[in-house]
């Protein structure tokens, strides 16, 4: 007599350790095996879009920093990016080099959370997370240093940076970047790249094909894991990044383990670039002067940068009053979500949860 | 080779090209976008994404925009081999806004029309799966279209204390003066 | 004990040697016997009743020890403090804990069976206890002296799996039933790499008598670990995931099935399988310590230092060694961790069981003194632990381990002119339709 069985319908999230904060999927399980998912999202949505309509340019930066709270520096130069080419204001040379310091730190800030919620995932009680975390707390005291505040920074301006650093700023920078981070990322290579069970369980866990990739408009780490190498820093520069020298990590197979050694690599690369960067600050204005309801002529604009997540790109609708008219922000995490059935389907649970935690969603993007 | 620079095609380029595989397909140009038939919209995706030249693969994004008397999709593509970028637009009406979905040409889309689906209310057909994104089942009606909630005459609250353009307004002016500080 | 000693000190005048706690119950016995003729069968009980009580205090001193021994020392290992306010070091912690646990409400679903539930816990709080009986704490001091020490170990540690998946289905629970299910086809499959990795030491030293194999290696002069490395290794192995300990947790991997066969637990219940973990870790321990570390004797150290606390700092360094690889390795998917057990595991022990055969008829065929023989035979067996594990490793392991890809540096973009991909034009026949909405 054949055995009938059917499978089981499971909810992961919205309330579980390990899912990058209020995200579901529905999964049918058969076994072990995933048949389908659905994902729910919406459980974060604040209607950014929708409010930034009534506000006026500046006073949208603030909800540039909670969209990506893990990567608020960027959030905030993108969308200063896409008002300044609406508006056609000048950036001063200064401003520049601070954008891209604070950008790369940020970077380094976020590889870090999401290498250590990675491991997480993988399973290591939470040791790796607290090595990463301990480098990630460096970073965010400089920038409570500048701008007062660790993770909603609020930094970038419509023309500029919106304080200067002060005094103490580039020695502690340079003490961090020369001394104390590249010994701890040689301590993650070590620990964790050629680490054999994290290989066994990212390996060909989350593959993405390179057509794939372009054809779900992958970016990031998801893209350049795909043999892809792009990088709207050198493909698109804004901020100066032609002046510095810095490599694009690209891996071979589109699997987890690629993206994570990848972060890794990044990290390292940010590093050289804030050490450029560093090296050669002019000096100058921090800001130009921008009137308080910047009244931009009508027209759009959308300009892009590449935040720790993928292509983050703002897309902004002006009709000559002090708010946007419409504002939409691309949003990495939510397109890279676009591929999580087909990567997720016919594989087990807990591969399920390791390529959710490689893609590096945050939830505050996708949901806005 | 690719440019160093991502360059924006202009409207007349991509139009060009268009209008050489899909005569009717183009309604309207401008400097930096085009602006397609509703009803040749598809093909017109089609080539897009299979033409050499235009080699329009990546979808960067694509929202919609509440113009009062119409809603416009607004559609970015890229093309990274040749790393340059155009803008196209299709105009949909507004009571009944149906546009052809292109998620069977892009994945990528799949989500994002869903999004538009869900907060401007656009159909898009042609969808595997049309269902609210963000906001349940039952919410009534469609945020980000200009006509929900908002109050009556139009205003728009918080923007009344800026009335003119001053440069050097750094905003303390208008805060309450602070009993520590004495100013 | 220690009082009874003191009272008894008083009582009869006379000094007891606390290197050998049997001297005391000696004394209590020949006081019982001669001097208030208590029958037999009575001095029989108290006798067993005096060596539990021994043994329940040392658990109950292990349960409430451990737990700070685990937080502290992976919060240390994770370059953070640990508990630090309760007392110096933190070391009232466990007291706290225990106290908030008893408590707390205990939650049990309607659905639930009520006998299945209640019975889980305390079912797998047994073998932990029960094991604790034949270990050999000193020279005469074993409360069962079972011929058959080794076997009653391994049917009693056996029952821990059952309870496992009592607690797993009798929560009503899809969850806990993942959980259930992932631990029965762990714990039945890594019971037989266990098994055949103690036969190797039962082989050498003749007898299934703990205190046997101890006395083994004192007349040989020589420690267990030292003779058969691959079963150690082995058995160390099997046993964490017996125990359910990372990198083998997956019956209770937090970050994925929220808690497994546990979820549903709360209050003292869920404390009953928190500390009955700690208890069968040094239950392990414990047996680890006596086959393979020497037990209570350390090349006559236990002269000096009372043999049950050499015994007692040798399962702590084991147990710190369980500590270690939980704060350190991250854990394996159930398929990997069963192919490990079937696939690595059982032909390791196998093969040991056939070299330690080899070298036991060697023994007894021929005339060699074991003076010379059991120095050759430590060097012959770890050359051959090593010469198998690395070949295991060398023809078993994936190829992307022995070969892993590094990365690629592009100084500019380089994307390839890929040909366009239909995004499901039709729908794929091997995706479910995506129009199926979320419950």
């Amino acid at each position: 007599m054949p055995i009938k069985s059917e499978p089981v319908e499971v909810n992961i999230g919205p309330q579980h350790p390990s899912t990058h904060g209020v995200f579901r999927m529905v999964a049918k399980i058969d076994g072990e095996r995933i048949v389908d998912v659905n994902m729910v999202v919406g459980y974060l949505h604040r209607s950014m879009e929708k409010l930034a309509e009534e506000r006026t340019f500046t006073q949208n930066i603030p909800f540039t920093d909670r969209m990506d709270y893990l990567a608020a520096m960027s959030g905030n130069l993108g969308y200063c990016l896409s008002v300044e080419k609406l508006a056609g204001v000048e950036v001063p040379e200064r401003a520049q080099y601070l954008r891209v310091i604070f950008g790369e730190l940020q970077r380094v800030a976020s590889h870090c959370m999401a290498t250590g919620a990675f491991i997480n995932d993988c399973g290591a009680w939470q040791t790796p997370v607290m090595y990463t975390f301990r480098d990630r707390e460096k970073v965010l005291d400089l920038f409570e240093m500048t701008c007062g505040a660790r993770l909603t920074t609020n930094y970038m301006r419509i023309g500029g940076v919106s304080y200067d650093i002060p005094e103490q700023f580039l020695p502690a920078l340079d003490n961090l970047v020369n001394t104390e981070l590249p010994g701890s990322f040689e301590e993650y290579e070590q620990l964790l790249v050629g680490n054999e069970i994290i290989m066994m369980r990212a390996r060909d866990v989350g593959v993405v094909t390179p057509e794939m990739a372009i054809n779900a408009s992958l970016s990031g780490p998801m893209l350049r894991s795909a043999g892809i190498a792009w990088d709207l820093r050198k493909a698109d520069p804004y901020c100066g990044y032609d002046r510095f020298n810095f490599d694009i990590p690209v891996g071979y197979n589109g699997d987890a383990y690629d993206r994570m050694i990848i972060r890794i690599e990044e990290m390292k690369q940010s590093l050289r670039i804030i050490r450029q960067a560093m090296h050669d600050l002019p000096g100058g204005p921090h800001k130009t002067d921008v009137p308080l309801a910047l009244r931009p002529p009508a027209g759009e604009a959308y300009s892009r940068v590449e935040s720790p997540k993928g292509e983050l790109g703002f897309y902004v609708v002006s009709d000559g009053g002090p708010a946007p008219y419409r504002w939409h922000v691309r949003a990495p995490s939510l397109i890279n979500l676009s591929v999580l059935r087909e990567m997720t389907i016919g594989k087990t649970i807990a591969d399920a949860i390791v390529t959710l935690g490689s893609i590096d969603i945050n939830v505050g993007e996708v949901d806005r | 080779m690719p440019h160093p620079v991502t360059i924006t095609l202009s409207g007349e380029q991509v139009a060009a090209i268009l209008r050489a595989k899909l005569p009717d397909a183009v309604r309207s140009v401008a400097a930096t976008w085009v602006v397609l038939e509703p009803e040749q919209a598809f093909e017109a995706m089609r080539i897009i994404r299979d033409d050499e030249t235009l080699d329009g693969k990546f979808l960067i994004q694509l929202c919609s925009v509440d113009m009062i008397t119409s809603i416009e999709m607004v559609y970015h593509f890229a093309s990274l081999a040749q790393n340059h970028m155009f803008e196209v637009k299709i105009p949909a009406d507004h009571e009944r806004p149906i546009v052809a979905s292109i998620s069977p040409l892009w994945q990528g889309a799949w989500l994002q029309e869903r999004e538009v689906y869900d907060l401007m209310g656009v159909h898009f057909e042609g969808h595997p799966n049309l269902t609210r994104l963000f906001l349940w089942d039952s919410f009534p009606g469609h945020p980000l279209r200009k006509d929900f909630m908002s109050l009556p005459g139009g205003q728009k609250p918080g923007l009344s204390q800026f009335p003119k353009q001053v440069v050097g307004q750094t905003g303390q002016e208008f805060r309450p003066e602070h009993p520590g500080t004495g100013r | 004990m220690i009082m009874l000693a003191s009272l008894l000190t008083i009582v009869t005048h006379h000094w007891f040697d606390i290197r050998d706690l049997s001297n005391l119950s000696g004394a209590i016995y020949d006081i019982l016997r001669d001097d208030l003729n208590f029958p037999n069968w009575l001095i029989y009980v108290i006798s067993a009743l005096l060596g539990t009580l021994g043994i329940i205090s040392f658990i109950g001193g292990v349960a409430v020890i451990n737990i700070w021994v685990e937080r502290r020392v992976v919060g240390r290992m994770q370059s953070r403090l640990g508990p630090n306010r309760l007392g110096p070091f933190g070391l009232l912690q466990p007291i706290a804990d225990a106290i908030k646990l008893m408590q707390k409400e205990v939650l049990q679903p309607t659905s639930a069976p009520g006998i299945v539930f209640t019975l889980a816990p305390i079912l797998f709080t047994v073998p932990g206890i029960a094991i604790m009986a034949v270990l050999p704490w000193g020279r005469n001091m074993t409360l069962a002296s079972l011929d058959v020490g080794l076997l009653y170990i391994l049917g009693v540690s056996s029952l821990a799996a059952l309870s496992v998946f009592m607690a797993g289905y009798s929560s009503n629970n899809k969850y806990s039933l993942f959980g259930a299910m992932r631990a029965i086809a762990m714990l039945v499959s890594y019971e037989i790499p266990i098994v055949v990795a103690l036969l190797g030491i039962v082989l050498f030293a003749g007898t299934m008598n703990l205190q046997g194999i101890v006395l083994f290696q004192e007349d040989h002069w020589t420690l267990m670990i030292l003779l058969q490395p691959l079963a150690f290794l082995v058995y160390f192995f099997s046993v964490s995931a017996e125990l359910n300990r990372t990198p083998a947790d997956i019956s209770e991997a937090e970050s994925e099935i929220v808690g497994g066969y546990h979820t549903e637990y709360s209050g003292m219940k869920f404390g009953l399988f928190y500390a009955a973990e700690l208890i069968n870790a040094v239950a392990v321990s414990a047996i680890i310590s006596t086959l393979f570390l020497g037990g209570w004797w350390l090349y006559k150290v236990d002269e000096i230092v009372p043999g049950w606390m050499i015994y007692i700092g040798k399962i702590y360094t084991v147990y710190f060694l369980f500590v270690w690889t939980r704060g350190t390795l991250p854990r394996f998917r159930i398929d990997q961790l069963l192919a490990f057990a079937w696939k690595w595991l059982t032909p390791m022990a196998l093969s040991n069981v056939v070299l330690v055969a080899a070298e036991v008829l060697i023994w007894d065929e021929s005339g060699w003194s074991a003076g010379i023989l059991i120095p050759a035979y430590i060097v012959i067996n770890n050359v051959l632990a090593g010469v198998i594990v690395f070949s295991f490793v060398r023809l078993l392991s994936p190829k992307f381990q022995r070969f892993p890809d590094t990365l690629r540096f592009y100084p500019n973009i380089d994307v390839p002119s890929l040909p366009a991909v239909a995004a499901h034009p039709e729908p794929r026949a091997d995706l479910p339709a995506p129009g199926a909405r979320p419950i």
